[in-house]
């Protein structure tokens, strides 16, 4: 089963011989094929969470664990999706996203077979020798998320993947990270501060406080998207109408909101 | 504020000035009678002399044979420089200790010119090809270490990340990673290494070497023909230049690729 479990967590920084708490008492588990979104005020420590679980950082307290062993350093079991796309610009599509596959030691039929796969999924046919300077951010996105779905990873971990894209293309990608999440569900522990995208994409969301970064609430959003039927709708904006998604986005604004309040500046 | 480019007009303008006028100073010193004609040739004395050196032979070889002797040992030097300093320099950027152990002793040679290794070049390998190699490479090898290390260390933590994140052992992330990603650096650093390596190896040649355009100068020295040396100071000039743009166009042609 492949969970993530962070178990009391806690992450202090060190600065000029201060202390920061950034995050502390994080306990949270999410569960085989379920996809958690963390939303959270600037500089929470929900990118800390991620890194953490990929295992680019280490907590100062507690442990994360994912498929029930803990994490000591990143690997392509845990594939990541950067904000910052992270693609090799020396390297084509077609290169950037078999990298992962070589280390895992795939075979060449069986590499070529999966990407091809990818690269047909993410509809990145044609582009296949092109280099990512010569893509749009979205192309070179939906690199990025083949790149780490093609490793059949046992959890996926995006921090703010659409962050860096224009509101359409956005747009579009969720609608297509929807379909993928879908078709092919895997466990996702996915960072945003865009509360509908956390709504639109998510089994559970989870608010979390200013700093230090605490969880305040976690929100069970897959339980009203199966009885209203959000799935029926293809389109973002149809399902952005529903009722029920209003009252929800409405309900994950107010407590980001109320942590925004008490911001001193 | 660095002023726009000149106009091609203006630019091919004042080239010409610029040369016409050297040239000028040059005769006229040349004619002046300061000092005799055979201690400072005219510019035509020096292209007849360079004429005779391509068809007759001087010190040994014609000039075109001493160039290619020079060539040979430079590029020996070249590429060994290359085959230490590439991999050594992505090595010390990837490990810190390594870096650590190798980074004092090479801070205290790298400051000593190239030529101070003449002494050992000769008592090592006499006039065998050794000496201009080891002496050369003395000249190449610390810009392609310090452009590949510095390079390899400036690389975005955004592609380390993602290759540790993709499984890549050690070896695969150095050369596909920090490789790649410190080529401009690498390609300028060779760009100095190459200028450096060629002028040491001409100061090489003129104490350890029987062949080559350094020993051509001593002979010319010798029997005082001035013409001969700046002779063999054109020939070293022009191959310079020419290996300066070969190396200028394989690094535009790696940032046109790349997108820079």
């Amino acid at each position: 089963m492949a969970n993530i479990q962070f178990q009391s967590v806690q992450r202090v920084f060190k600065q000029n011989g201060r202390e920061f708490v950034a995050l502390k008492d994080i306990d949270l588990v999410v569960q085989d094929r379920e996809f958690v979104a963390i939303v959270g005020p600037s500089g929470c420590g929900k990118t800390t969470c991620m890194r953490m679980a990929a295992g680019l950082e280490h907590p100062t307290g507690g442990q994360v664990m994912v498929a029930n062993e803990v994490v000591t350093a990143p690997g392509p079991d845990r594939a990541v999706v950067f904000q910052a796309f992270a693609l090799f610009p020396w390297k084509t599509v077609w290169d950037n996203i078999e990298f992962g596959l070589k280390s895992l030691d795939v075979a060449p039929d069986e590499r070529k077979r999966r990407i091809t796969q990818y690269i047909e999924l993410m509809g990145l046919q044609g582009y296949e020798q092109a280099y990512p300077h010569q893509l749009s951010g979205g192309m070179q996105q939906r690199v990025a998320i083949a790149r780490a779905y093609v490793l059949d990873p046992k959890v996926l971990l995006m921090d703010e993947p659409f962050g860096a894209l224009d509101a359409q293309t956005r747009v579009v990608m969720q609608e297509e990270l929807v379909r993928l999440a879908r078709k092919n569900p895997r466990t996702v522990l996915f960072i945003t501060h865009a509360v509908e995208e956390a709504v639109y994409l998510a089994d559970r969301i989870v608010v979390m406080t200013r700093r230090p970064g605490t969880i305040r609430e976690i929100i069970d959003v897959k339980s009203i998207r199966e009885a209203e039927n959000w799935d029926a709708h293809t389109r973002i904006e149809d399902v952005m109408d529903l009722p029920s998604f209003v009252h929800l986005r409405t309900h994950v604004w107010k407590l980001l909101r109320e942590q925004q309040g008490e911001d001193p500046h | 504020m660095i002023a726009a480019p000149l106009p091609p007009q203006q630019f091919w303008r004042l080239t010409l000035i610029g040369a016409t006028g050297f040239l000028v100073v040059w005769s006229v010193a040349a004619l002046s009678g300061i000092t005799s004609r055979a201690f400072l040739p005219a510019p035509w004395d020096v292209v007849t002399r360079f004429g005779q050196l391509l068809v007759q032979p001087f010190a040994g070889f014609v000039l075109h044979e001493h160039v290619l002797s020079s060539l040979k040992r430079f590029g020996m030097g070249f590429a060994l420089a290359v085959a230490v300093g590439i991999p050594l320099g992505l090595l010390m950027a990837w490990f810190r200790w390594l870096d650590r152990l190798i980074t004092p002793a090479f801070e205290a040679v790298r400051f000593v010119a190239p030529i101070a290794w003449v002494p050992f070049a000769a008592l090592w390998f006499g006039t065998g090809i050794g000496g201009p190699v080891l002496i050369i490479f003395m000249g190449a090898f610390p810009p392609v270490l310090i452009n590949t290390y510095r390079g390899a260390r400036q690389v975005d933590i955004k592609y380390i990340e993602a290759a540790r994140m993709l499984g890549a052992s050690s070896l695969r992330a150095m050369t596909e990673v920090l490789l790649p990603a410190a080529v401009p650096s690498i390609v300028a650093g060779l760009r100095i290494s190459a200028g450096l390596g060629w002028q040491s190896l001409v100061g090489a040649e003129l104490i350890v070497a029987s062949s080559g355009v350094g020993y051509l100068m001593v002979k010319g020295q010798a029997s005082v023909s001035t013409a001969t040396v700046m002779c063999g100071m054109l020939a070293i000039g022009v191959v310079g230049l020419v290996i300066d743009v070969v190396l200028r166009r394989v690094q535009l042609l790696i940032e046109k690729k790349r997108g820079i």
